[in-house]
């Protein structure tokens, strides 16, 4: 009977551990996309401040499962939550970073750049109207660029994303036909092409094929060296995806023409706009149970605005215009417990 | 049924004509002959190629990240200098110990029950079924069960609940090791003991048990083996943290698959790294799990 | 074996210990193999009573029609199991016709062929295969073997066929990319041999010695003993294995993920990408929400409900080949 009374005893002296205090380390879990940048904050606010933040990418749908479920302290989410899920559920909602989603290709002899596409052509591409590069809708926008007459793999996320949200949310906007038969969504109903699992996936797929397109989160664009493909704004330019044409998108926009932040970035107008572009955001409870565990939260995300930038800017994440940030402070005085902001100062 | 390794005899030499007696054999069932010793030995060269490559896959891409850090820190941010899986390796170590401790009494017991007290009964015959689909039953509903079962009335995660999905996955490998391995046990060492006069739960503990436990010990190294690189039941149960956990388990508890899960599909090499160093780890340490399982087993009690 | 055919005959033998009078501890410890038994089958009841229980609104929305619907379309609310269900079943039967020769292959040479020092290293290395976590299957299918199966398969067995009737079209990769139904069949093989082949080659060592020894004494090939002799022997055994190798096959999700190409569409080519019901679960379950979360627990629903199926068959088969 020896291991059992060992297996008893160790079972006696972990629930010992298990009901003592609980530390004040605060959870979150929800999109994929921000989760990166969360990392940096967290393991940097850690070092300034000794409070720890955990953060994990379990899907946007899981972050709004769980903030409901109330297993999280806060959730975070790609796809922002309409005004009438966010009162039903009594959530206060806002963004932290933004970033954007660029095309990639595989075609022989095309420099990153080279190759300029619009939204309808884009559209078409993945919806097999177009199915060879020669075809002359992209040999139109591309004159005196050697395009082969192979056909097109589509390549696409396998797994449900907020990088597809974003990218079918911008094919919708600018392609009725795409918005009437697929829509905007986590998960799509592809007509053609092949499904690579994650940014990696996608990678891995538009490499071993010739001539294949697919779409990425920027960041992994840029670290991987991929040959992007430009695309054509709403003001007709083509701007390189970057830093500067993410703010560009950002700052000609409303912020507050939405309950909870909750507006699209993409197709936005201005000369340096990038279409592809879109915040990501945060769910907390407005009446929170704990009010503690939320005012840590806040306080988080408030030193994330003021001393995160520059590591956001260093991973490719867009920091939020300054303009944005004070809306969203002015937003954390609807959370309350008891009438009483959880955030003071 | 007996998948069991035990089950594994040297048979007897046998005498097969020797080379030269090709020239009495007709062509046809001389070439029908050579087909099958090289379709054979290809078929066994494929899997010792494909473990071969799988490994130095392993090593190629993840002895670069075996710094001296290593095991020493925390998941660093992306771009991070330096920066170990300490809190991974602490966490699935915590996780497959808590697993093992609630899987091995439950699952040798309900073992026993199977071999020795309920046998060919209905029950006996309904649960040891239930339990080959409890086997192949796809992991990630497991942890969806949990989910519903500790993570929501609990209020959050914890490594107790991934401790629970783990648990609930290593149960039935013990549960059909230790009944394979408790059949194989002669009666008469059974009756031998009832004989002394002792009751059917002393020659169990006594006589049952000590001439299986080699037996038995393997069977707990595989379900080992088994939880250790389980990845889906622990996404919805334990989550992951990106460093220490707290000391009661509660909230997120970091552990190595979903460290490699998370860290393998992300744009940041340093993340990257820490991925296949800790999947060569994760492999290497399940590998030797099971290479010991079957040196145990293979020992002299083992036979 | 004397041990394995004395232990059948117990089992139907009358209990050897006395039962009567039996003191506390004895009852307790009884007490306590029963509980531990009676805590398996409660737990695969909640599982299978939390599933059914999750996936219950999507089959009363969409009736018998989820099971030959196709349609997977998020946006419209539209789900069907039909693409998941063909995908799980072909991957799962394309990894028994790959895996089955290998395992038997290997099994006879463990046991006919090989050497007898190499017997037992040998058979740990194709052991190990199954020590492999299922993660890393999916990594080393996606970056070594994709690659290069495109390349020296997809891409010339395409170029061969393109064209012709029937092979023309199962075949044909429109998109050489390395990862389709195919693939995922390959690796699912793979992980499965190590069960089938070492289950088979307890079979086959099993056979009476006496009855190799005459095959060969009347002057058989090596090859003549394998087919008339020990496969007849320990083939309905073969038949259990193979079937508990399906089983795992079936529900097998990690591995599967990376290779199969994730796409919603019925196809006629094997190269091309498909959807297996463990994937899509795992693909799709951190995001879904409301009916897509029911579809999703409907397909988990399904799938136990084949492994079952596979199971209750490769008892039945095991059993007769032991009453045999």
């Amino acid at each position: 009977m020896k291991p059992f009374a060992y297996a008893l005893a160790i079972g006696v002296a972990t629930a010992q551990i298990a009901t003592s205090a609980l530390a004040l380390d605060i959870t979150g879990a929800g999109a994929t996309f921000p989760f990166p940048v969360y990392s940096k904050w967290a393991e940097a606010y850690r070092k300034e401040t000794g409070n720890g933040l955990n953060y994990q990418s379990i899907g946007s749908g899981g972050g709004i499962k769980q903030i409901q479920a109330k297993t999280v302290d806060f959730g975070a989410t790609d796809a922002p939550l309409k005004g009438e899920a966010l009162t039903k559920d009594g959530l206060v909602q806002f963004p932290t970073v933004m970033g954007g989603v660029v095309p990639v290709v595989n075609i022989a002899g095309i420099k990153p750049g080279e190759i300029k596409l619009t939204g309808e052509v884009l559209a078409e591409i993945y919806q097999g109207k177009i199915k060879k590069w020669s075809d002359p809708k992209v040999a139109k926008l591309n004159e005196g660029v050697k395009l082969p007459d192979a056909p097109i793999t589509a390549v696409y996320r396998s797994d449900a994303s907020g990088t597809t949200n974003i990218f079918t949310t911008y094919l919708s906007d600018v392609s009725p036909a795409w918005k009437s038969e697929f829509g905007a969504s986590t998960t799509v109903s592809w007509p053609t092409g092949q499904g690579g699992k994650g940014n990696e996936g996608v990678t891995a797929v538009v490499k071993q094929v010739p001539n294949a397109i697919g779409y990425v989160e920027y960041a992994y664009a840029k670290q991987n060296n991929l040959p992007v493909a430009l695309i054509q704004n709403k003001d007709g330019q083509y701007p390189m995806p970057g830093d500067e044409s993410f703010q560009a998108a950002a700052a000609g926009a409303d912020w507050k023409a939405a309950p909870g932040f909750g507006i699209s970035l993409t197709n936005q107008p201005g000369a340096k706009a990038w279409p592809i572009t879109a915040a990501t955001f945060i769910l907390v409870h407005k009446n929170p149970a704990d009010a503690a565990r939320t005012a840590e939260v806040l306080k988080f995300f408030r030193w994330a605005y003021k001393s995160g930038d520059k590591m956001a800017s260093d991973l490719d994440y867009v920091p939020l215009p300054d303009k944005v940030v004070s809306q969203v402070e002015d937003e954390w005085k609807s959370v309350t417990k008891d009438g009483k902001p959880v955030l003071s100062n | 049924m007996n998948a069991s390794p035990a089950a594994v005899s040297e048979p007897a030499p046998i005498a097969r004509p020797a080379p030269q007696e090709w020239g009495r054999v007709r062509a046809s069932r001389r070439s029908a002959d050579k087909l099958l010793i090289v379709g054979c030995t290809v078929a066994t060269a494929l899997g010792a190629i494909v473990l071969g490559s799988i490994l130095l896959m392993l090593i190629i891409e993840g002895v670069r990240g075996f710094t001296p850090t290593l095991f020493t820190q925390v998941t660093p941010g992306p771009g991070s200098e330096g920066g170990g899986i300490a809190n991974a390796i602490l966490g699935s170590l915590v996780m497959t110990v808590l697993g093992i401790v609630v899987a091995t009494p439950v699952g040798v017991l309900a073992g026993t029950y199977l071999a020795e007290y309920g046998r060919t009964s209905q029950l006996a015959n309904l649960i040891r079924f239930l339990n080959d689909i409890l086997l192949s039953a796809p992991s990630i509903l497991i942890g969806l069960f949990v989910y519903t079962l500790m993570v929501r009335p609990m209020g959050g995660y914890s490594g107790w609940a991934g401790g629970v999905a783990l648990a609930i996955i290593a149960t039935p490998v013990i549960v059909r090791t230790t009944e394979d391995m408790l059949r194989l046990v002669p009666g008469t060492l059974r009756e031998a003991g009832a004989a002394l006069g002792a009751p059917m739960s002393i020659v169990i503990r006594s006589v049952t048990w000590r001439a299986a436990q080699s037996g038995i010990v393997t069977g707990v190294l595989l379900a080992l083996a088994r939880i250790a690189g389980e990845t889906a039941p622990l996404l919805f149960t334990a989550l992951n943290n990106n460093s220490w956990f707290n000391s009661n388990l509660m909230g997120g508890v970091a552990n190595l698959p979903v460290m490699i899960y998370q860290f393998a599909l992300s744009p940041y090499e340093n993340w990257r790294q820490l991925a296949w160093a800790g999947a060569l780890l994760i492999t290497v340490t399940i590998l030797g799990l099971s290479i010991v399982a079957r040196l145990v087993l293979s020992g002299p009690k083992g036979r | 074996m004397v041990a394995l055919s004395e232990n059948v005959a117990l089992a139907e033998r009358a209990p050897v210990a006395r039962r009567n009078p039996s003191p506390v501890g004895d009852r307790l410890f009884r007490g306590a193999a029963f509980a531990s038994a009676l805590l398996v089958l409660l737990v695969l009841a909640g599982i299978l009573a939390s599933i059914a229980y999750g996936g219950w609104p999507a089959f009363r929305e969409f009736g018998p029609g989820f099971l030959v619907s196709s349609a997977w379309n998020v946006g419209r609310e539209q789900y069907g199991a039909l693409v998941a269900i063909i995908g799980t079943l072909v991957s799962a039967l394309l990894a028994l016709v790959i895996g089955v020769p290998i395992s038997l292959g290997i099994a006879i040479y463990l046991t006919q062929l090989c050497p007898g020092w190499a017997r037992r290293p040998v058979a740990m290395t194709i052991e190990l295969l199954a020590a492999v976590p299922s993660i890393i299957y999916g990594m080393w299918g996606l970056f070594v073997f994709a690659p290069l199966f495109a390349r020296f398969v997809q891409i010339p067995v395409s170029n061969v066929v393109e064209g012709m009737p029937i092979v023309g079209t199962l075949f044909y990769a429109q998109v050489p990319s390395g990862v389709g139904v195919l693939t995922a069949g390959i690796i699912l093989a793979i992980m499965i041999v190590p069960f089938v082949a070492s289950i088979t080659r307890d079979m086959l060592d099993q056979i009476p010695t006496v009855l190799r020894e005459s095959a060969y004494g009347i002057g058989c090939t090596t090859w003549e003993v394998v087919r008339h002799v020990l496969v007849p022997q320990a083939s309905v055994s073969i038949i259990g294995a193979v079937m508990l190798g399906l089983g795992r096959a079936l529900g097998e999700t990690m591995a599967v993920t990376f290779v199969i190409g994730n796409a919603n569409r019925l196809s006629a080519s094997i190269f091309d990408p498909g959807s297996t019901i463990a994937s899509r679960i795992a693909n799709e379950f951190n995001e879904a929400d409301g009916m897509q979360l029911h579809a999703l627990m409907a397909l988990g629903c399904i799938l136990f409900v084949v492994t079952f199926i596979v199971l209750i068959i490769a008892r039945l088969l095991v059993r007769r080949a032991k009453v045999a």
